[in-house]
């Protein structure tokens, strides 16, 4: 069970935005046309296109933070693709969420010189701190999702940690959590959209 | 460059080989009767090159997969050097460390290539040890389990699905380690987009895929002594099924398989073929009157639940087209549970109605909810002619041995226009030995309609009855029902008839049946079919006397109102065209 001491309780951040469980989609035998407008733009601007299916993908993503199984079955039906592809598409590369990401993304870096630098450590305090795992990367509250990342190719900063675009060098697990602890309190002054 | 070889040919293990229009060295290398082994390799579907079992030595080039390599004149290949050898061997040995091999208890067991290859190749250890954590089974699908730790990914379900099917049910998801075949979404088989055909199992080089077997529940009710329990048998079992007990493919071995289903317990053998003369007169009156009112043509037939669950997935606008007509076997469950229940002095709920099918998608089929009244099924339970064999097997028959007996009349009476709906152009030509009868009001000088018969998946006929001309179209494989659907569509054909098939060659093609990569098993098949039609004394439905009692004694006249209700069916929309709607829809053609 994931250990949420220290999670604390906040005012809840945005709703996930499709709510469907990814074990049931909704889409089975239902009579009302999904409306995913914003998606329904994406498609168009691509041309419908099968071809376009990954780049159309990615601003789904950018739009929803991860692809709900709903939004894949719709892209599928619109570019007449089955499903099961789409799917396949949408695990096979890594950058494509197929559960809900959090609003804060924490890469850390778990490449060659960042792992001799101690990365390990720091992942260990940030995971336990925010109470997930490698199975689970993402906060209870949907806040943040934690990964590791290869490489950044800022090896002279390492080990290094980057939440959302900022990218922060010579990490210790204190310098760390103290990141995430500005980002949280931001976050309880005024929310981010 | 290769032009100081005066005639094409190639040179395989030091043979010389002439090159005759073959599409890859495989092809060429089994002309020249060495099997080489292959998972992924199928001649019905595109190449993928992924199993590399395949691997031979071209001189000059090295080692390459023979299934992607076109022949080409001067060719130098070895198959079989110490090299090759290796890594074929460590191949199998990393499929199987991974593989649940639990072989005594695989359905597939008697069909396995993994098995079969591990044998030719000469695999006797695996020195790998299993890093997958085991799986759930998927049983979500009444047609189909689906056992993810027996997939060895060689995507033969994938392509048959996508490519003959254009479903796409299954494919590919996740990588390198994690990959695997699964369902859109990671959900179950059966609540998705499958339409229980079954071809990804008759394909699967091993048991990750099989058809989902209800021996033990048929077995129950031949045990029991409350039920009265029949059997009805498809056209297409009767010249497969001795291949299970090792006759050639197209042998029909009615007489002991009838001999068989009674000793295994069941009190009736009826004939699913004996529902086929209905419904070509069924089908046939309604395609008339389609005709003379010009409306909802061309009709497709609905004999094949794989197709009418696609056409309600993927073209509800043209369900008013399908024909109304239950399959043969729904007819004979439902004429069963109403007219066997006085005959025999029993309640419905007491007779269980057991069909011997070369299908899975007859086992989705018999399960629809508008099947079933008073909480009793018209068909109970599906067997598939795998099944059927198996359990002659457990009950320890000697099939050779067996004395043939006859079906229980009056439903084990058929025509030979009956046992014809086994074969890709059965019902049409069925249809037609009817439908040119009553149209001219003359005698037919021979029954046979050589035009609607034939191997390719789409084929065109135009045929003159009484003056009239009609055209039909006969398909099976699903990808080209979509292409003339999505014509139809869009107005764009004249066609009066459309016959669909799921199945390659039509239902002795089935997922049902014994487990053949041959196509030539198909072809010895389907002349059986005709065989057992050129030696029955009738071939016209109209000529089924028994048939004939049937609609005076109990349904009517044809088409009528208790015919209706027993006969006939509705169809239901399955997913919404979310994104694109049919450009015009309800389109019917004028032809």
């Amino acid at each position: 069970m994931i250990s949420n001491l220290n999670l604390e309780t906040q005012g809840q951040p945005e709703a996930a935005p499709a709510s469907a469980p990814l074990s049931k989609p909704s889409t089975k035998n239902s009579l009302a046309p999904a409306p995913f407008p914003k998606v329904a733009l994406i498609i168009e601007r691509h041309g419908r296109k099968p071809a376009r299916l990954v780049p159309i993908l990615q601003e789904v993503q950018e739009e929803y933070r991860y692809l709900p199984p709903d939004i894949l079955s719709y892209v599928a039906r619109s570019l007449n693709i089955a499903p099961a592809r789409v799917f396949g598409v949408a695990t096979f590369y890594a950058h494509f969420a197929i559960k809900p990401k959090g609003k804060h993304l924490v890469r850390l870096c778990d490449g060659t010189a960042c792992h001799v630098k101690d990365s390990v450590p720091i992942l260990d305090a940030i995971r336990f701190r925010l109470g997930v795992t490698e199975a689970q990367p993402t906060t209870r509250d949907l806040l943040f999702t934690v990964e590791t990342v290869a490489c950044l190719g800022a090896c002279g900063l390492a080990p290094v940690l980057v939440v959302d675009d900022q990218v922060y060098g010579a990490m210790t697990p204190e310098k760390a959590l103290a990141v995430l602890e500005s980002v949280r309190e931001q976050e309880r002054k005024e929310p981010s959209p | 460059m290769t032009t100081s070889v005066p005639t094409k040919t190639l040179n395989i293990d030091g043979l010389d080989v002439a090159i005759n229009g073959e599409r890859n060295l495989l092809e060429l290398i089994r002309k020249a009767d060495i099997e080489l082994p292959t998972f992924c390799y199928h001649s019905d579907l595109s190449v993928y090159g992924a199993c590399r079992l395949c691997l031979v030595e071209i001189e000059g080039r090295g080692i390459q997969s023979a299934c992607s390599t076109p022949p080409e004149a001067g060719l130098k290949v070895r198959t079989h050097t110490e090299e090759i050898r290796e890594i074929r061997k460590i191949s199998i040995e990393l499929l199987l460390a991974n593989h649940d091999q639990q072989c005594p208890t695989c359905l597939k067991s008697n069909s396995c290539q993994l098995k079969s290859v591990a044998r030719q190749l000469g695999v006797d250890r695996v020195r790998f040890k299993r890093v997958h954590e085991p799986e759930p089974l998927d049983y979500s699908s009444v047609a189909l389990i689906r056992d993810p730790n027996k997939c060895i990914l060689c995507g033969d379900c994938v392509r048959f699905c996508a490519e003959v099917q254009s479903v796409g049910a299954i494919d590919f998801a996740y990588r390198g380690h994690d990959a695997a075949v699964l369902p859109a979404f990671g959900q179950g088989l059966g609540d998705g987009e499958c339409i229980n055909c079954g071809q990804c199992a008759a394909v699967c080089t091993t048991g990750a895929l099989t058809p989902r077997p209800e021996i033990d529940e048929v077995w129950r009710a031949l045990n029991d002594p409350t039920k009265f329990v029949v059997a009805q048998v498809a056209p297409a079992v009767r010249v497969a099924l001795g291949e299970e007990f090792g006759l050639e493919p197209g042998v029909v071995t009615s007489g002991q398989m009838v001999a068989a289903l009674k000793r295994l317990g069941f009190e009736r053998v009826y004939d699913t073929s004996f529902a086929a003369d209905l419904t070509v007169l069924e089908e046939a009156n309604e395609f008339l009157r389609r005709k003379a009112k010009n409306e909802n043509l061309p009709q497709f037939t609905s004999c094949c639940p794989g197709w009418v669950k696609f056409a309600e997935q993927y073209f509800p606008d043209l369900l008013p087209q399908l024909s109304t007509c239950r399959s043969p076997q729904q007819m004979l469950g439902a004429l069963c549970k109403e007219l066997l229940p006085a005959e025999i002095n029993r309640e419905r709920k007491d007779i269980v109605v057991v069909s011997v099918m070369p299908c899975t998608a007859k086992k989705f089929e018999a399960k629809r909810p508008e099947f079933t009244h008073d909480g009793s099924p018209d068909v109970d339970h599906v067997l598939t002619t795998q099944e059927l064999a198996r359990m002659i097997i457990e009950a320890g028959l000697r099939y050779d041995k067996l004395k043939p007996e006859s079906y229980d009349m009056p439903m084990g009476f058929k025509t030979g226009a009956g046992v014809l709906f086994g074969n890709s152009g059965g019902v049409s030509e069925a249809v037609l030995r009817y439908a040119a009868e009553k149209v001219s009001g003359e005698t037919l000088r021979s029954p046979d309609f050589h035009a609607v018969r034939g191997e390719d998946g789409l084929r065109l006929a135009t045929v003159e009855i009484g003056g009239q001309v009609l055209k039909l179209a006969v398909v099976h494989g699903l990808k080209n029902a979509r292409t003339l659907a999505d014509k139809v569509r869009r107005g764009k054909t004249d066609l009066d008839l459309i016959e669909v098939m799921a199945c390659p060659g039509g239902c002795i093609g089935g997922a049902g049946q014994p487990v053949s990569r041959n196509a030539d098993v198909r072809r010895l098949r389907t002349r059986g079919i005709y065989d057992v039609d050129k030696n029955l004394d009738l071939h016209k439905s109209q000529e089924n006397h028994f048939v004939n009692e049937v609609y005076t004694r109990h349904l009517g006249e044809i088409g009528g109102k208790r015919a209706h209700k027993l006969l006939h069916t509705c169809y239901v929309p399955r997913f919404p065209v979310e994104a694109t709607p049919p450009a015009t829809p309800g389109v019917t053609t004028t032809p």
